[in-house]
């Protein structure tokens, strides 16, 4: 699956979208699985009351699934207009 | 319903110009533009509008099918720029067309109520000092609450 992201998340994560490998259930599973792998996910995703999820490009929240996703997208609140 | 996400500026005379010309049937057009503000304190070299392609433009129709399903709606025309910007240079507008003042003038306020925080945009202002990401605020989703009440 392809997750992307956004604005500040995408500078600490240092990417702005990865293919990743996953078995993870829901968003929340997917957070703690990245969060294990290397600080800067860790660093990121430390505070999840101030990130914002989009499934499939639809917004949604952190206990979603992500069974059969394409793409999962972390960033924080927007701020258009 | 006209929907676009472009780097390019545009002329908002002319797009105004352009939604309502033909539109016999609708007596009231109400249209906002959003520039970009300098700072009071230290003063802005430009805004960079970060956005998530494809998301953004569902996000957008969404938003503009919602103003049509709640109000009476002749048509709705969004653009919304991304990339680097100046102070006073145009970063949107809306425009909403009805048979009606009333309605035109609420679409058009519920259509930046919700493109403020459920488009899929984020600023950062860059200044001599460094830069820095547009923190949402409280108030957005108060606004947003107003419209669930409503």
């Amino acid at each position: 699956m392809d997750v992307m992201y956004f604005a500040w998340v995408r500078e600490r994560i240092g990417v702005p979208r990865e293919t990743v490998e996953t078995e993870a259930a829901t968003v929340a599973d997917l957070v703690r699985e990245l969060s294990a792998r290397e600080e800067r996910y860790e660093v990121a995703f430390s505070d999840l009351d101030a990130l914002r999820v989009a499934v499939d490009q639809d917004l949604t929240d952190f206990d979603a699934s992500i069974a059969g996703a394409r793409e999962v997208a972390f960033f924080p609140p927007m701020t258009g207009g | 319903m006209r929907i676009v996400v472009q780097e390019a500026p545009f002329d908002a005379g002319a797009e105004l110009n352009a939604f309502q010309a033909g539109k016999t049937d609708m007596g009231a057009i109400v249209s906002f533009s959003g520039l970009v503000r300098d700072l009071p304190d230290a003063p802005l070299r430009h805004m960079l509008i970060e956005h998530y392609p494809g998301m953004t433009e569902r996000a957008l129709t969404k938003i503009a099918q919602d103003a049509c399903e709640r109000w009476s709606l002749g048509d709705v025309l969004v653009i919304h720029r991304f990339g680097q910007m100046a102070p006073g240079d145009q970063i949107m507008m809306v425009a909403t067309a009805s048979p009606h003042r009333k309605d035109a003038f609420a679409a058009a306020d519920f259509l930046m109520d919700y493109l403020k925080s459920r488009a899929p945009f984020w600023k950062k202002e860059v200044t001599a000092d460094g830069s820095d990401w547009v923190a949402a605020k409280d108030e957005d989703e108060k606004a947003l609450r107003q419209w669930q009440q409503g």
